[in-house]
Formats: structure tokens, C-alpha cells, sequence
């Protein structure tokens, strides 16, 4: 599928970014025309995928994460959130529902959401070496009202 | 940094509520979370009303707070009640069945309203 626009964003892996990283890719996506409901649905995905670069891949110590949006020409949004972080050594385990390797307040499930708020949710990962999330949404809009 | 989210708490006889405002993520829930304990832990209500009525966004942070929340009150015999949630935060507290653990109400005109 053609690429309509594309986005790339480097960021820190601070707490505080979370809230700047959802923000930018939902007013990127905003191109597409989404309904209220998709742009909430972006957003969260993307906190999540970003809140976990933070405190799973890098553990709370300063990493960088990579982000790219693709508009493509059928209105469908691809993101794709990578980390050099940790890695993740079994990937289905991780993506289990209520699955959390962090006690206190983590409810482990981060991937249930990302994937029940997108249309595919693809996670690849290698121990040592990063993890790469990519999150695709089709987006309806306001037609689907 | 200031956190772009905040609480204000309000007890009245045996009910502590507790105002929630802004975006509520994994950089912002806790401080809240602690002003929350703090207050239950102090005046041992026997209802705890969480108000995300001025809530704009969740993520499952939120679900944290919540079940967090439970865990905490679970021994001292106290409610724990959800309300003005807006679409978006029903539909993700939903996905994590606290549905089964509080009473959640959707509020009238959420946030949707107001962006
Ligand atoms: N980017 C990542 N790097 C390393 N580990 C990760 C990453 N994302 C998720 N994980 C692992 O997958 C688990 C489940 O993630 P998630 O569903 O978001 O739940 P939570 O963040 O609440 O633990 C995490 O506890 C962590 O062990
Ligand atoms: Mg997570």
C-alpha cells in the first residue's frame, strides 16, 4: 500500500514523554479524519507502547525511543514504536493478558489493550537487543457514526 | 515536571471522594495514587468514590489505580464506586473487568463533549 505521509519521532525515554508522544501521532493521524473514539484509541495504544520503552525496555534509565507513523492511501495508520531496551525473552508469554514482570501498580495488561484499540497489533523482539511494536488501525471516521 | 494530571479529595461523613483531572498515564498516576492512600488510609471510609469526570484520557494506568485501589480498601471492609467515566475510560476499565470489582458509571456529557 502507498505511503501517503509519514513521521518520524525520537524520543527520550522520560515519563513525561508519553503524554508528548500520544499527542504528536494522534495530530498526525488527524490527516485521516478520525473519529473521536479512533483518535482516544491511537492515543492509548501508543502510551502504552511508549510507557513500556520506558519503564520495561530501559528500565527506568535514559534510552532512546524510535517512532514512525505511515499514512497509507487505503486510511490506515501504521505505527511503529522500537526501543534498544531489554528485549523480551518470550513474547507470548508477555502478551498474555495480566501478564507483568513489575509488581505495584502495573495491571500487565498494556497488550490486551494495544491490540483490543488497533486492527493488528505485531510484537518482535530479541533478548538484549530491543523490541519493535507495530500497532495498524484503519481508520473509518466520522462515517462510521 | 509538573504532572499533567491531578486529584482533589473531598470526605463527607463516611465517604471519601476522590476528584481525578487530566491525563491519567504511567508519568502521572502516582502522585495521585498516593493522595488517594494517604486520605483512605486516614479517614477509613466506608465508601471510596473515584470521580473521573474530568478525566480526558486513560490508559491502563487507570486500570492500575483502580485495582490498586481495591487491593487497598479489599481489608477494610470499604465500597469502591467509579462514576463519570467517559466512553473511552468505560470501555478500557471494561476490557480489564473492574466491572466486576467496582461499580462504574458512565457520566452524562463526558469529555467527548468539551474537546
Ligand atoms: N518494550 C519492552 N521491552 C521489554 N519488555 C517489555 C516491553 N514491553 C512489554 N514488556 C514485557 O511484557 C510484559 C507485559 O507488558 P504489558 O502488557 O504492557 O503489561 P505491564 O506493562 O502492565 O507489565 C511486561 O511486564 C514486560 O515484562
Ligand atoms: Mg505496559
Amino acid at each position: 500500500m502507498k505511503v501517503k505521509n509519514e513521521m518520524k519521532l525520537q524520543l527520550k525515554s522520560r515519563s513525561v514523554n508519553e503524554g508528548y508522544a500520544r499527542m504528536a501521532v494522534s495530530a498526525f493521524a488527524c490527516e485521516l479524519d478520525p473519529n473521536v473514539e479512533e483518535l482516544n484509541d491511537i492515543k492509548t495504544a501508543v502510551s502504552e507502547a511508549v510507557t513500556n520503552c520506558i519503564v520495561h525496555a530501559y528500565n527506568n534509565e535514559l534510552g532512546t525511543i524510535y517512532i514512525t507513523v505511515k499514512l497509507l492511501e487505503n486510511s490506515t495508520v501504521e505505527i511503529k514504536i522500537r526501543d534498544r531496551g531489554c528485549g523480551i525473552e518470550d513474547v507470548k508469554q508477555a502478551m498474555t493478558p495480566l501478564f507483568t514482570t513489575l509488581g505495584g501498580d502495573r495491571s500487565g495488561l498494556g497488550f490486551s489493550v494495544m491490540e483490543s484499540f488497533s486492527d493488528s497489533l505485531k510484537v518482535t523482539s530479541k533478548k538484549g537487543k530491543g523490541t519493535t511494536v507495530t500497532i495498524v488501525k484503519r481508520i473509518k471516521g466520522k462515517a462510521s457514526f | 515536571m509538573k504532572a499533567n494530571a491531578e486529584v482533589t479529595i473531598k470526605t463527607e461523613k463516611k465517604t471519601v471522594t476522590a476528584v481525578l483531572s487530566g491525563e491519567i498515564d504511567h508519568h502521572s498516576a502516582p502522585p495521585i495514587r498516593q493522595a488517594i492512600d494517604e486520605a483512605v488510609i486516614v479517614f477509613e471510609p466506608e465508601e471510596l468514590v473515584l470521580d473521573f469526570g474530568l478525566v480526558s484520557f486513560m490508559d491502563s494506568s487507570g486500570i492500575g489505580l483502580v485495582m490498586g485501589r481495591y487491593r487497598l480498601l479489599e481489608d477494610m471492609k470499604c465500597k469502591l464506586s467509579v462514576i463519570n467515566l467517559s466512553s473511552h475510560a468505560f470501555k478500557v476499565m471494561k476490557l480489564a473487568g473492574l466491572d466486576k470489582i467496582a461499580n462504574l458509571t458512565k457520566g452524562g456529557d463526558s469529555y467527548e463533549g468539551k474537546k
